[in-house]
């Protein structure tokens, strides 16, 4: 069903893919780190403090889908019984892992100027530290397990359970009385963002999501020599 | 003007700290992933050479094998 995923063709692709996609990110991030630091307005309450936005949100987006992506990449794995879905789901991981982190302490940063406060055990905040130790029992699982199907049937788990948390990080603002100011843009209704903000907020979403897709690119890559190296073994 | 655009009204700590760690982490996500990539083909490579002549034939068929050993320079 799957014969399109056959990790000897995708490999032919994700091995010549990196050396264009690393390009396009530095124009990306160049033209986003030039908007948001220079041409961007400064806001009229929070000044040039408004700016440290332009890491933080992006980062927050692009974990919540890469970790949204895992959890239907290992479900996927484990109805079709396809390996290569678990393969990706894994060299997945460690960006999402690190936009968190990004996310988190860019947040913790942004929250001092803004609300007096390094950390608060807020409901956004919170959840979204729950979602980095998803990622890290996701990793862990990886590296714990030998026996691959254990590994599948576990991470899937890990992936079920914390995509849970997800729609709780996305609505803890509305649920809860919380510090985190409530989003926004908005998708299906109009955004309360000037143009002028959202644009830079755009470009910087766009080149983190090239820099994840580099990322990712590179793991598969990695892990596809890894089988092959097995596979070696048993020649 | 250099300095009003490094001082940022007072915030510039914050803004530029954010950013260097934003930077920060892309570097080390970066550098980490590549050097697993460089040891796994590394490995590949030196695993292809100890085959014997009628295994690395074998090997040789597999259009990804020999698309790994291609690639030895670039990712």
């Amino acid at each position: 069903m799957f014969k399109f995923l056959n990790p000897s063709r995708i490999y032919l692709i994700t091995s010549k893919a990196p050396k264009y996609i690393m390009p396009l990110f530095i124009v990306v991030f160049s033209i986003g780190l030039v908007e948001a630091l220079i041409l961007s307005p400064e806001d009229y309450k929070q000044s040039h403090s408004v700016r440290i936005m332009y890491v933080h949100v992006p980062a927050a987006w692009i974990t919540l889908g890469i970790f949204s992506s895992i959890t239907i990449l290992s479900l996927s794995g484990y109805i079709f019984k396809n390996k290569n879905f678990f393969i990706i789901a894994k060299s997945l991981a460690p960006s999402g892992l690190v936009f968190n982190i990004i996310a988190l302490v860019t947040g913790s940063i942004w929250g001092k100027p803004t609300w007096g406060t390094w950390w608060a055990w807020d409901a956004r905040i919170t959840s979204m530290l729950i979602l980095v130790l998803f990622y890290l029992m996701f990793l862990l699982a990886w590296r714990i397990y030998e026996d691959k199907e254990e590994v599948f049937k576990i991470t899937t788990i890990i992936t079920i359970f914390g995509i849970i948390n997800v729609p709780i990080i996305k609505y803890s603002v509305d649920w809860w009385n919380t510090l985190h100011q409530p989003a926004s843009i908005n998708i299906l209704s109009k955004s309360s963002i000037h143009s002028s903000m959202l644009l830079p907020l755009i470009i910087m979403t766009a080149a983190f999501a090239l820099f994840s897709l580099l990322i990712f690119l590179m793991k598969y890559n990695t892990e596809l020599i890894k089988i092959k190296n097995k596979g070696l073994d048993r020649l | 003007m250099i300095n009003d655009f490094l001082y940022m009204n007072g915030y510039g700590s914050y803004v530029w700290s954010s950013f260097a760690f934003t930077f920060f982490s892309f570097s080390v996500l970066y550098i980490i992933i590549k050097i697993q990539y460089i040891k796994e083909r590394n490995k590949f490579i030196s695993k292809f050479g100890a085959l014997n002549s009628e295994k690395a034939q074998v090997a040789r068929n597999q259009n990804i094998n020999k698309e790994i050993l291609s690639r030895s320079q670039s990712i």
